[in-house]
């Protein structure tokens, strides 16, 4: 099936790769695609259309089209004509109910056209209203691309890296290889990038193909989209070389199979060494569709003609065939029989990239094409791109507006028809802009690159004006279609880790993310390790919460100009829990204030919040000026927390303070020597037990936790989790900041209204909350417990009696301790009074749950302060 | 990731008791300038310095950047949002 060796055919005919089509081997050559493999085969009909399930085949043979999209090895929408063949590799056909040649969902075309124009279903499918799951279901099954299995095992790894380069040429056309060779040559480093995978090896510089520029971000910021990698690219300097595009005509028949552009004869027959048809007429605007027939009489396909639309008029182009394959083509009502039609609008820079960063687009009448100019600063097009080398073109001639004798289609992709587009137009649209998102052309796989020019063709001719004045649609990433895979890769997120960290995994915690940190979740045992705090004494890893000094003659009034509550009069060796607000009043971080002496203070923050507390306190004191230090030394201490009614028996073993109630008393801080490691020693609780929240240089971490298990190992001591902790807490309704609270959440609705001292002069927020206060709550968090077992799903919605959601949870978990399910959740102010009854949904069920406004455990916190 | 941190346009943080008008405007409204505008910045990944800087948002030119004089108190040009947790946060 294949023409004798052609001078620069891509095949090497002594390697053969066999893959499967439909469960039958398909027999290649290395240097084939899995499209020149099949059309070798004898295959035609590629795809089905998105809508209409037209029978479609080969148009551009070069990746841009949506025509010969099929599942390879399960990944759907592989363009097969661009896709290097692999051996063993299984191939399917898609969007086909049945097979390629009779699919059943074909009846969308015949009976379809009068009741499916574009946008019908916003207007037919609306009623009854409790239809639409059904209707939903049903265009979901008939319409779209290929399907993604959603129990197939990943079979790839994708990943994002992050890379620099002095010069990024995107295009390995002519122009972008002589640039490249020329940059590099001058010592630059360069990096060359094209989609279509056929880049020349340049010495001296890097080569990446396929792999496709997505987009030109501010600053330099290139993707690149490498099939299982995507690099983020910095650039000092871009080049564009992504060349031009050729464009079909517009005219009833355009897209029966059979009807090619000149660049898929060129590959074809060039690098494939396959006849495209047997007899071919050619219907052209530029040289381009000469050089295609000249091609094809040097092989041997008779020509039935060549209308070169320059020179002859032609008002009425029609292509006919049969099961959607072209038999012949009508050229003002002269019949040609033919399988193959050569068309060609002319090309069309694309100058998407460019126009992404910022350059202008301008209609040229004389070639017919939009091009790019003012192209900013750092950017440079080279070659056909910049309008290099396009020959004239009339494009008066691309459309007749000739239609009514059968579909004539401006967008392959998403089937949308020069009358889908009259349509809108009479209905009003009459910008493009607005017509693009009604009729969803240049929306589809192919981005645009065949029909964008056709449609602003065609809504030129309808609104009687030029190309020019109708204008393009705005250029957004990315250019060409990308998988979800690429986009989902791992980026290199930093892990912190605390200096206890291999602690965790050798006493078989299983570790988690919290923001960059790696913590345990548990060490294998949740409800053990509770019972483990309420019954002896648990140990818990908190290096990770954010640790600030601040120092100096103005500390105390700078903590009381950002916090809500006081802290000149705290004396030394005391400590109070603190909220960090906005001045919209709206919760940002909470942790601990200890006062060490009179002009410094010890802040603790959350865990992921510690950067952001750094930034805002400077960011204040830019304007403030105040005499005060900041110190971040989060990574320069390690932290634990000694936990349970044994917690003390435990600490007296460690150091030699007294740590008596009297002497450490709940909110006392010490400074002294735990396991001979000077610690401070902070008394506070986010558990409800009596607990000890040790802090020391990071340096001693592994041995202050060995030591703190091996003196416990008698009281029956247990390392805790983060999971633990979580439910420990809830019993106490302490809450998350970012999990009970989100970026709406102030204080006084929070429950927290004790914090706010409205006497003082001013602090961050005071002015919002005097607000909220005066206005009154309009929710209000409270906690609440089950009345069965089954635990409600954090961000479920509470629901009263008339099924009305009025509310949300945050957080809900068994507790082993009280043998029941609590939780936390926001509800109106007047569901906030202990025992009011609401709903929760689970499972589309209703369970009911009681609300309570104290600690479930401990009240009265006596056993924190025992 | 980004050496420089950009925090939004300078504001005017009110006198004591704003009315929940001007209360309003000073937390939630901006100016957006398409000219030039004064804006706060942070030198995030080198020497922790907030800074102000006049850029031509049109051009994205940087025209001046400048360490704010501090002031004492209230009324004062001041930092606005800082950005809201949405994960937990312990």
């Amino acid at each position: 099936m294949r023409l004798p060796p052609q001078p620069d055919e891509r095949i090497d005919r002594t390697q053969e790769v066999v893959f499967t089509f439909r469960e039958k081997p398909v027999r290649a050559f290395r240097g084939d695609t899995f499209g020149s493999a099949l059309f070798a085969d004898g295959q035609r009909v590629f795809s089905r259309s998105f809508k209409y399930h037209r029978p479609r085949g080969l148009l551009c043979c070069s990746g841009s089209c949506p025509n010969c999209m099929m599942t390879i090895d399960g990944t759907p929408n592989v363009r097969v004509c661009a896709e290097p063949v692999r051996e063993g590799a299984h191939v399917t056909p898609q969007n086909v109910l049945g097979s390629l040649e009779h699919d059943l969902l074909a009846v969308t075309d015949k009976i379809g056209g009068p009741f499916t124009p574009v946008g019908f279903y916003y207007r037919t499918m609306i009623r009854p209203r409790r239809a639409w799951p059904l209707y939903e279901k049903f265009l979901r099954n008939v319409a779209g691309l290929g399907r993604i299995d959603p129990h197939a095992e990943r079979s790839d790894r994708y990943d994002t890296e992050h890379r620099h380069a002095e010069v990024l040429v995107i295009g390995a056309s002519e122009a972008g290889v002589a640039r490249a060779t020329e940059l590099a040559e001058q010592g630059r480093h360069v990096v060359l990038v094209d989609e279509n995978g056929s880049a020349p090896e340049i010495p001296g510089v890097e080569v990446i193909a396929p792999g496709r520029a997505l987009g030109i971000w501010e600053g330099g910021l290139v993707p690149v989209d490498a099939g299982n990698v995507l690099y983020r690219y910095r650039v000092e300097q871009i080049v564009v070389a992504a060349g031009a595009i050729e464009q079909p005509l517009v005219f009833p028949g355009n897209d029966l199979v059979g009807v090619m552009l000149p660049e898929a004869v060129r590959r074809l027959v060039d690098d494939w060494a396959i006849r495209p048809g047997q007899r071919a007429v050619v219907v052209t605007v530029d040289e381009n569709g000469r050089e295609a027939a000249a091609r094809l009489k040097r092989i041997g396909v008779e020509i039935g003609g060549v209308y070169d639309l320059r020179r002859e008029r032609i008002r009425e182009i029609v292509g006919r065939g049969r099961k959607g394959v072209l038999r012949s083509v009508e050229l003002d009502g002269r019949r040609i029989d033919c399988d193959l039609l050569v068309m060609s609008g002319g090309r069309q820079p694309a100058y998407s990239l460019l126009a992404q960063a910022g350059a202008r687009v301008e209609y040229v009448p004389e070639s017919g094409a939009f091009l790019p100019t003012e192209i900013p600063e750092g950017i440079e097009a080279v070659g056909s791109v910049a309008g290099e080398g396009l020959s004239a073109a009339i494009p008066a001639a691309t459309y007749n507006g000739a239609s009514g004798k059968g579909k004539c289609f401006v967008c392959v992709c998403e089937d949308v028809t020069d009358k889908d587009l009259k349509r809108a137009i009479a209905e009003g649209f009459d910008s493009l802009e607005l017509a693009k998102r009604y009729t969803t052309v240049t929306m589809g796989p192919c981005q645009g690159r065949l029909c964008h020019v056709p449609s602003i063709r065609v809504f030129a001719r309808e609104n009687e004006t030029d190309p020019g004045t109708i204008g393009t649609t705005t250029a957004r990433p990315p250019w060409g279609p990308v998988t979800l895979g690429v986009l989902a890769g791992r980026p290199h997120e930093p892990a912190q880790r605390s200096s206890i960290h291999h602690r965790h995994k050798e006493l078989g915690g299983r570790m988690m993310w919290t923001g960059t940190w790696r913590r345990p979740h548990s060490y294998g045992d949740v409800e053990a390790e509770v019972q483990a705090v309420h019954g002896a004494v648990g140990l818990i890893d908190v290096s990770t919460l954010g640790k600030l000094l601040v120092i100096g003659p103005d500390a105390a009034e700078f903590l009381e100009r950002l916090y809500p509550n006081r802290f000149g009069d705290m004396k030394a060796g005391r400590i109070r829990y603190a909220v960090l607000n906005t001045d919209a009043g709206r919760i940002m971080d909470d942790g601990t204030i200890a006062r060490l002496s009179e002009d410094a203070y010890y802040v603790t923050t959350t865990s992921t919040g510690a950067g952001a507390v750094v930034e805002w306190f400077e960011w204040w004191n830019a304007v403030w000026g105040m005499d005060v230090q900041i110190a971040d030394i989060t990574g320069a201490l390690a932290a634990v927390n000694v936990a349970g009614p044994r917690a003390r028996e435990l600490m007296s073993r460690l150091t030699d303070l007294d740590v008596s109630n009297e002497a450490l008393s709940y909110l006392d801080a010490r400074q002294g020597k735990i396991a001979g490691v000077p610690s401070l020693v902070l008394r506070i609780g986010f558990v409800g037990e009596l607990g000890y929240e040790l802090h020391f240089p990071s340096p001693y971490g592994e041995f202050v936790w060995d030591t703190i298990l091996e003196r416990g190992e008698d009281l029956g001591i247990r390392p805790f989790g983060l999971e633990p902790q979580r439910i420990l807490r809830l019993e106490k309704m302490h809450i998350l900041v970012g999990q009970d609270t989100d970026s709406e959440s102030n204080v006084i609705e929070a429950n927290m209204p004790w914090i706010v001292k409205f006497d003082k002069d001013d602090f961050v927020g005071k002015w919002a909350l005097e607000h909220v206060q005066a206005r009154g709550p309009r929710e209000q968090l409270v906690g609440f417990e089950m009345e069965d077992g089954r635990v409600p799903p954090e961000g479920g919605q509470v629901v009263i009696k008339e099924r009305r959601p009025v509310g949300r949870i945050t957080s809900a978990r068994w507790s082993p301790e009280l043998r029941k399910v609590i939780g936390m959740a926001w509800v109106p102010p007047e569901l906030a009074r202990d025992g009011a009854e609401f709903f929760v949904t689970i499972d589309g069920g209703f369970d009911k749950a009681h609300v309570r406004l104290t600690p479930f455990f401990d009240p009265q916190g006596e056993r924190l302060r025992s | 990731m980004n050496e420089f941190s950009y925090a939004g346009e300078v504001t005017k943080r009110p006198k004591e008791s704003p009315t929940l008008r001007e209360l309003t405007s000073y937390v939630y409204f901006r100016e957006n300038i398409a000219g030039v505008q004064r804006e706060w910045w942070y030198h995030r990944f080198g020497c922790e310095v907030w800074f102000q800087a006049e850029r031509d948002t049109r051009t994205n030119d940087v025209l001046l950047t400048e360490i704010a004089a501090p002031t004492a108190r209230a009324g004062t040009a001041g930092p606005q949002e800082a950005a809201i947790p949405d994960t937990p946060t312990v």
